[in-house]
């Protein structure tokens, strides 16, 4: 398909998907120096929040170093023209958190639920666009609801306001025909001006190509992050899709020098473990499960002695979606305990 | 023996389990059923069986409170009508048990605190919610023991068991959960996140509790108050299990609970909505018993 002199918005999610790589742990100081490379660079948006969005400091998820708050005062400041953005999840964030993260400079939001939910977000899509921020109806875990259910949950954020419509590979799990499948089916009931987007991991190594594949469905926004910074094996490396992009003639707007430099110079020393296709984060992908698992796992399987992929696949099973993190020190102790790993039944 | 007539305001799933509930009761009797649509199928069931019926919402069973001798009532309905609806029952001196996230009267977890609100004779309780009556016991087990500086719950709910009540208002669950754990539960701060899972088969509810506590945790006590607390809750919700845990780390003390109903209307795997009308019932039988006592005496509340 000839895609060229197509625009495409991109997003860049190192600073709010990162975070889960980075166990929650990015200083304020490396989240200004990475903002102001990407905004140089001409990103167009920047997510910038904990790991889980608004209200993701927890025990659940883990606690950053600043307030959502602290981190997007600091960042939104810095920027001569990209905008900041929010990742918003009902049942975690709230309305309240909204309006904060709006007061210190955030203009976009992703309202996320997870793929059969939608009706849980009305209250929180709404009060996004009387704030007037840029809004988007993020369905997680895609995979998990045939295109005909993802684009009657589109459909319902398109009616509680949303201006985008997002297909979420959270799990990294889709391969190019099931995103084309999903896009096309929101594409044929939204609205014209409702915006499709597509957020990928890249844990089946399918990044760049599922991305290709959601614009020629008709998607015009796309998730990333430069260096591929993000849970599991990393988002869509956007300095690669910048590339394959300006091959195909699509127009992104960003300067893909800059953001191989920043890449190189900037990402990567910032990660703690390379993040790339290695066994855990293809098992995500190949079972289906939650990309932000991955370390979580890591930490379970070394405390109680029963392999990462094991959890990875019995949790995958259990069809856990994303949030319910506490399943799986659960069902490690569990699976400890019949394999003998573990003393002190449950009552 | 006698019993203690009770009315159920809202025709829905919370409201028909409630009435097999309520029919087990040694000292509750299912009286009335109030809706507000004719063709409710809740309403015809509650009519077959053995309860009176009006479809014209509350105003529909005021003329006839005394005479039947109305002396609680459940409030299954909204937040928005049930400021209402209490009002007027209080003035006829029925005493008002809220399943809504309205929350105007004192709010109730029956193993930490019914018993305080039957002594003051309070004419409204609140219910929380859902993942608040899964969750604050064991909150209130540790921070009886020692001070507790934050908990935090995660409640796992079966899509098939959200309403488009909570679905539309999930803010609202968030913060009533978030207050009652500091509230009733006794930590200085409280935190509530839920997911709503639609894997099927449908899940069984699942709830983990995490406590931080101000000074290094006493396991052997701890641990065995939160056992404790479990069988107490296994009193009135027998499917209440404990699944993994308690888990000490640093000053971490982590609980992972399963709750499966009963299965009286609704399914087993809606251990939240179950947990909330076995709860209901057990505050309403807590007042019952003491008004048959002779112990207490429910009083109109005057009109403002």
């Amino acid at each position: 398909m000839n895609l060229k002199g197509k625009k495409i918005i991109l997003h860049d999610m190192c600073l709010r998907d990162g975070m889960h790589a980075k166990r929650e742990q990015i200083s304020i100081d490396q989240m200004v120096k990475v903002a102001t490379a990407l905004d140089a660079a001409g990103m167009p948006y920047i997510q910038v929040t904990h790991g889980a969005g608004l209200g993701g400091n927890s025990l659940q998820h883990g606690f950053a170093p600043h307030s959502n708050e602290d981190y997007i005062s600091a960042v939104a400041s810095k920027m001569t023209q990209a905008k900041v953005s929010v990742l918003l999840i009902p049942g975690l964030g709230t309305m309240r958190e909204l309006q904060s993260a709006y007061d210190c400079g955030a203009r976009s939001v992703h309202v996320a639920t997870h793929c059969t939910e939608a009706d849980t977000a009305p209250q929180h899509i709404a009060f996004a666009r009387k704030l007037g921020m840029d809004t988007t109806g993020f369905l997680m875990m895609a995979h998990l609801n045939d295109p005909a259910g993802v684009a009657q949950q589109g459909k319902l954020m398109e009616s509680y306001g949303a201006q985008t419509v997002y297909v979420t590979d959270s799990a990294g799990y889709m391969l190019p025909a099931d995103v084309i499948a999903r896009v096309q089916a929101l594409r044929e009931v939204l609205k014209p001006e409702t915006e499709i987007g597509f957020h990928g991991h890249h844990n089946l190594g399918m990044g760049i190509a599922n991305s290709i594949a959601a614009i020629e469905a008709g998607a015009t926004r796309i998730d990333g992050s430069v260096g591929g910074l993000g849970a599991g094996a990393g988002n869509t490396p956007l300095e690669v899709f910048a590339a394959v992009c300006e091959r195909m003639g699509i127009d992104t707007g960003v300067d893909l020098f800059k953001l191989m430099d920043m890449a190189e110079e900037i990402i990567v020393p910032m990660m703690e473990h390379i993040v790339r296709v290695d066994r855990e984060s293809l098992t995500l992908g190949f079972a289906g499960v939650y990309s932000t698992f991955l370390l979580h796992s890591k930490r379970a399987a070394e405390r109680f002695g029963v392999p990462a992929r094991d959890i990875l696949v019995e949790l995958g099973r259990k069809k856990m979606i994303g949030g319910q993190e506490d399943m799986i020190m659960d069902t490690a102790m569990t699976m400890a305990r019949e394999r003998g790993l573990l003393q002190g039944a449950a009552a | 023996m006698k019993k203690i007539r009770c009315a159920l305001i809202g025709s829905g799933n919370i409201g028909t389990d409630l009435i097999y509930k309520i029919q087990r009761s040694p000292v509750l009797e299912p009286a009335w059923m109030v809706g507000i649509d004719p063709a409710s199928e809740g309403l015809a069931r509650a009519r077959e069986m053995g309860l009176k019926t009006t479809a014209d919402g509350v105003d529909g069973l005021l003329p006839h409170v005394l005479a039947d001798n109305i002396q609680i009532a459940f409030d299954a309905t909204s937040a928005y009508v049930h400021a209402e609806n209490s009002r007027k029952l209080n003035e006829l001196g029925v005493m008002m048990i809220d399943l809504t996230p309205a929350a105007i009267g004192p709010l109730c977890v029956p193993p930490v605190n019914l018993r305080q609100h039957a002594d003051k004779v309070e004419m409204n309780v609140n219910m929380i919610s859902c993942a608040g009556q899964a969750t604050i016991p064991i909150v209130s087990a540790v921070s009886s023991i020692q001070s507790v500086a934050y908990a935090e719950i995660v409640a796992s709910l079966a899509s098939k068991s959200v309403g488009p009540g909570t679905r539309a208002n999930l803010d609202e669950f968030t913060y009533t959960t978030s207050g009652a754990i500091e509230k009733v539960g006794g930590a200085r701060k409280g935190k509530a996140l839920a997911i709503i899972n639609p894997a099927e088969p449908p899940m069984i509810m699942r709830n983990t509790i995490s406590c931080l506590t101000d000074d290094a945790p006493d396991q052997a006590r701890i641990t065995a108050s939160i056992l404790q607390m479990i069988k107490e809750v296994q009193k009135y919700v027998p499917g209440y299990r404990l699944v993994n845990g308690p888990v000490y780390d640093a000053n971490k003390v982590q609980v992972f609970m399963e709750v499966a109903g009963l299965g009286d209307y609704l399914p087993k795997y809606a251990g939240n909505l179950d947990i909330m009308t076995a709860a209901a019932t057990r505050t309403a039988e807590m007042f019952a018993e003491e008004i048959l006592a002779g112990r207490i005496t429910l009083r109109a509340v005057e009109p403002a």
